[in-house]
């Protein structure tokens, strides 16, 4: 069989149908269009079932807790009467330490349903332990494919510790140097192996975090008698906003604000070997968030699962310098130590509860777990033996690849809206790329996946002299 | 020597500079694609040597031996004087100065 990269990336379709056990092709309706919920049915999980299959897995039913010192620290800054009540979701307490075990739990179960022998997973974050984890569970061989090191050798202190804790779960974890062509080796690896591949981006991947949008209210409803105001998800590849929104729908009919936050790596080029060491976020960045959110399709999946364009109502970003400083609080005045990257919605949050009033609620739905080289202290350290130059400022003048600037007062960490109408129409006009006809079936689909009014779509449209079909 | 049966750690070049991707920033165009992966040594060999090695699922990868018994040395790195500094000024923000 040829395998240079052309041949393989050829083949892409083929191997992905047969690798998880999906026939996608069955949910494509009209020229660009598909139907999403009849893809999100797939495996006919209930939220229930689902609820049940994670309890037996050591996943879920992670506490809700109030940072109250956090809260009373934004009281020192806002306006008189303002600044809501900030509550964390502690999902570092799920089985390897993250929100990605709600995840993986339904990619491992329903690979052990399906009878393959094995899962592989893509990925340099969080999901590669919570795979290795459930696969653990059920006794099925693991595979992390990661994106590592420079081509000197050199590894994000971060991925390297991810790394470890997929080898203390019993997989095996091939590290690669920076570039797309991960998928290349990922691809070669299904092919040889016949394994499940434990995508993100599939109907499983998403309903996993259902539940954790369903715990998030009727936990608040346990500590508070109230439902929440805002929920705050940070934002990568679009799979937790997605997934926790869609779990807070079927769980509530109150109109509840859900944020999208990313920390800000504007300027750096994620496929580029010599800006991969000057960041010191590897996920929950504007580099996955905006390719992901307006192309959400570009996953390692036909159709992607994760569609926040259609649940979220505010995108905002934050400074790595800001999320380093919660970081921080969150350990010394919460008692709470966790990982920083799953404290860039907490930044976010401590930001925009000085927008709400003393009685509202705004969650935090994740935290992470820290470990080595998953500190604060591990990323900053590793900044400045990279030359990032790191001071206490204005968290607005930071250069991601240049300088991590730290709060120096305060009121200046500041989530930064960004224009949520803009993306939808960039999401647009990439729809309209794959065809200049469309029909009624797709108009309604581009108006729920852009949560907008079919106007916005037809005016968008006409730019593109795009044709509808009668 | 290291022995057969050895937990190695081995690198290979995936794709060279010209079979990569065509739409890459220029550091990443001008050098390989790596991989590193673990396993056992299938035969006796020196470093710097290509050999076999098994893998944990039991896959057979070939390339460069680079290490023996590979090790995870990541910390959590260096005093940062800046984190304290942070410490102080929550703590006079939300509880007043000590003094």
């Amino acid at each position: 069989m040829n395998n240079s990269y052309e041949s393989v990336m050829a083949r892409k379709n083929e191997i992905m149908r047969k690798s998880v056990g999906i026939d996608f092709d069955k949910f494509e309706t009209g020229h660009i269009s598909f139907n999403y919920e009849a893809l999100l049915k797939e495996g006919n999980l209930s939220l229930d079932i689902i609820k049940e299959i994670q309890q037996n897995n050591g996943v879920g039913g992670t506490p809700l807790k109030e940072c109250k010192n956090i809260t009373a620290l934004a009281r020192k800054v806002a306006k008189p009467g303002y600044g809501a009540r900030i509550f964390i979701k502690d999902e570092a307490l799920n089985d390897s330490g993250s929100f990605k075990a709600r995840r993986a739990s339904i990619s491992c179960y329903q690979a052990k349903k399906l009878g393959f022998k094995g899962v592989i997973a893509a990925t340099s974050g969080n999901y590669g332990a919570a795979v290795a984890s459930q696969a653990a569970k059920y006794g099925l061989k693991c595979i992390i494919v990661q994106e590592c090191y420079d081509s000197l050798g050199v590894g994000q202190p971060e991925i390297i510790e991810k790394a470890r804790a997929c080898e203390a779960y019993g997989a095996e974890v091939i590290q690669l140097s920076v570039g797309p062509e991960l998928f290349y080796k990922f691809l070669l690896l299904l092919e040889e192996t016949g394994y499940f591949n434990a995508s993100l981006y599939t109907p499983y991947g998403i309903m996993g975090i259902e539940t954790l949008g369903k715990e998030l209210i009727d936990d608040c409803l346990k500590l508070t008698g109230k439902e929440p105001d805002m929920v705050v998800c940070t934002n990568a590849g679009g799979g937790n906003l997605t997934g926790t929104a869609r779990g807070i729908k079927k769980t509530t009919d109150k109109p509840i604000t859900i944020v999208g936050a990313s920390v800000n790596l504007k300027g750096l080029h994620m496929a580029d070997d010599l800006d991969f060491n000057k960041k010191s976020f590897t996920t929950g960045h504007t580099g996955f968030g905006l390719p992901f959110i307006i192309n959400p399709d570009r996953s390692d999946v036909p159709r992607s699962s994760a569609r926040p364009l259609r649940y979220i109502d505010r995108y905002v970003t934050v400074n790595q310098g800001e999320v380093f400083f919660i970081t921080e609080a969150l350990a010394v005045l919460e008692g709470i130590e966790r990982g920083p990257a799953g404290n860039t919605s907490l930044a976010a949050a401590f930001s925009l509860s000085q927008e709400l009033k003393e009685d509202q609620i705004i969650i935090v739905q994740e935290t992470e777990y820290t470990s080595a080289g998953k500190h604060h202290q591990a990323q900053l350290s590793f900044a400045r033996e990279n030359g990032i130059c790191i001071y206490f400022g204005d968290p607005q003048d930071e250069i991601p690849g240049k300088s991590i600037v730290l709060p120096k007062a305060i009121n200046m960490i500041k989530a930064i809206d960004l224009d949520l109408d803009s993306i939808r129409k960039k999401y647009l006009q990439n729809q309209f790329l794959k065809s200049n006809i469309i029909c009624q079936t797709d108009i309604n689909y581009l108006v729920e996946e852009t949560n907008t009014s079919r106007d916005f779509v037809i005016t968008e449209l006409k730019k593109y002299n795009v044709k509808v079909e009668d | 020597m290291i022995k057969k049966d050895t937990w190695v750690q081995i690198r290979k070049i995936v794709l060279k500079p010209e079979q990569r991707a065509k739409t890459l920033p220029e550091a990443t165009k001008n050098v390989p694609l790596l991989m590193w992966v673990k396993g056992a040594l299938l035969e006796d060999a020196e470093i710097g040597s290509n050999v076999n090695i098994k893998t944990v699922t039991g896959r057979i990868e070939n390339g460069e031996l680079i290490c023996e018994n590979p090790s995870f040395l990541h910390t959590y790195g260096n005093y940062i004087p800046e984190i304290h500094e942070v410490d102080i000024m929550l703590k006079k923000t939300l509880y007043g100065s000590d003094d």
